[in-house]
């Protein structure tokens, strides 16, 4: 509903002429440029895809063995958590020219752009999560007997789940905009670099059909999470049938 | 015939617990016996949460002995499970398979912690909840499968603390009544800490009174009238006379 006020409000003022069609494209020339422009289009956002893909599976690989050594050794903890704060305040835009220089101007340094913006939401999650557990819940299972593997596969693993898909839908969120932003500061393929060339263009409506395309790619992104959320977290979905 | 056949089913030999420099409980020694159900009575902050993580193997006394049908298991956790007031359902396991936490921490199958605790559920007014997660029960019925937890995981001992006093009044005297009934029908031994005098009275065999600072043992009381207690037995002389026999010594 909002949305379709907006793009109502957007074909008006462009439709009216209040700004003029090179600053701001109108809604059908966006639409007719994402169709002349749909099969490049698709084989550069499969790059970008695989990269932003990779990038999370690997920041939440990275954030799980993080977060869990960081639970279990406290040193680890107060050693690490001011780097992986440290971390989030490098400037995207300073590191990326530099990962390039780095890795080259291929997949890895886009990969490596987006395992460092994803993964630390997910840890900051997950270790919220591991603290969240109930002191008395663990104190019940050592009376029974578990150990800290059992204690993290019971209790602590399970009671994160729900803190680590709200860390993964903040991490998913950024994925592809890191990778399209890596992309543009470095690099051969992808929707990155088609919009370095139709900024050059000054295609603007070209420009607006890739942003839409972000978009679409990203919700649909945020949608597989929230399926995944509600495939291994039965247990909110009954508190809501409540 | 074995010596230990005589063993009390649970005793507790001179335990001594200080947090420190503090002692929270001094010279602690109770036994219970099978099929009794043994109140702990005492105000707040009397260190029976204390004892209890010590009979429970959690905490490792500085002196005194936890004896379990003779043999030692003194700070071995994995022998006897207990209750708390807030039932510990895990939010995220159906309650079946938090029943049946306690077998498959031992190391049972799945399959088999399963069945075994399934078999259970009826005699715990439980049947038809298995495929239940906790949010969808209410509080009465998350205590009872938290009471069927603590009973498949320890093994005929169930220690509780202050199991029903978060529950309504209502409720609550009701559950009294259905713990007295499973407790006999699955031959199961209580050890229960309260600070209620008319649950004391009402449930116990026996009731041991504790003092504060340090937590000691300052009474023993034996309430002799026989069970199953009759529904109206909170209203009777007998059971006021016990009441006030324990308001005084409580002091």
């Amino acid at each position: 509903m909002a949305l379709a006020l907006l793009i109502g409000i957007w074909a008006a003022v462009c439709g009216f002429r209040w700004i003029p069609s090179y600053m701001l494209p109108s809604p059908g020339a966006v639409f007719r440029a994402f169709i002349s422009e749909f099969p490049f289009l698709m084989r550069q956002a499969k790059i970008t895809v695989i990269e932003a893909a990779l990038g999370l599976v690997l920041g939440i690989v990275l954030a799980f063995i993080f977060a869990s050594l960081m639970d279990r050794f406290t040193a680890l903890y107060k050693a690490l958590y001011p780097l992986l704060v440290i971390t989030q305040t490098i400037p995207t835009i300073a590191i990326a020219p530099l990962l390039v220089l780095w890795m080259g101007y291929e997949m890895q340094p886009k990969i490596a752009l987006v395992v460092l913006t994803t993964f630390f939401p997910i840890t900051v999650a997950l270790l919220d999560g591991y603290k969240s557990v109930d002191p008395d819940a663990v104190s019940l299972l050592q009376s029974m007997g578990a150990g800290k593997f059992k204690i993290f596969r019971y209790l602590k693993l399970p009671s994160s789940l729900p803190y680590f898909f709200s860390g993964l839908k903040i991490s998913t969120s950024y994925a592809i905009v890191a990778a399209v932003i890596a992309e543009w500061l470095g690099g051969f393929r992808g929707l990155g670099v088609y919009m370095t060339k139709v900024k050059k263009a000054y295609a603007f409506d070209k420009m607006f059909a890739v942003i839409i395309l972000i978009i679409i790619i990203s919700l649909l992104l945020m949608l597989l999470v929230s399926l995944a959320s509600r495939l291994l977290t039965p247990w909110l979905q009954a508190k809501q049938k409540q | 015939m074995n010596i230990l056949d005589n063993a009390p089913l649970l005793e507790v030999r001179g335990v001594s617990k200080s947090f420190g420099g503090n002692t929270i409980i001094k010279n602690i020694n109770l036994t219970l016996n099978e099929g009794e159900l043994v109140c702990l009575l005492g105000q707040s902050g009397t260190g029976k949460s204390t004892l209890f993580h010590v009979i429970a193997g959690l905490y490792m006394p500085d002196e005194g002995q936890v004896l379990l049908r003779g043999e030692e298991i003194t700070g071995k956790p994995g022998k006897i499970s207990y209750m708390l007031q807030k039932d510990l359902l895990f939010p995220h396991l159906t309650i079946l398979d938090n029943t049946a936490l306690g077998l498959l921490i031992r190391g049972e199958k799945k399959a088999d912690a399963r069945a075994k605790a399934a078999k259970e559920f009826s005699k715990f007014g439980l049947e038809g909840c298995e495929k239940r997660y906790p949010v969808q029960l209410s509080g009465g019925m998350c205590q009872r499968a938290a009471l069927l937890r603590t009973y498949l995981a320890s093994q005929g001992i169930a220690l509780l603390d202050e199991p029903f006093s978060a529950l309504d009044t209502l409720t609550k005297s009701a559950m009294h009544r259905w713990y007295l009934n499973v407790m006999r029908e699955i031959s199961l031994s209580t050890l229960f800490i309260t600070h209620d005098i008319d649950e004391a009275v009402l449930l116990s065999d026996r009731v041991y009174i504790m003092g504060n600072n340090p937590g000691e043992i300052t009474t023993e009381i034996r309430i002799d009238s026989p069970k199953p207690r009759p529904d109206d037995f909170t209203l009777t002389e007998e059971f006021l006379q016990y009441k006030r026999l324990l308001v005084e010594k409580l002091r």
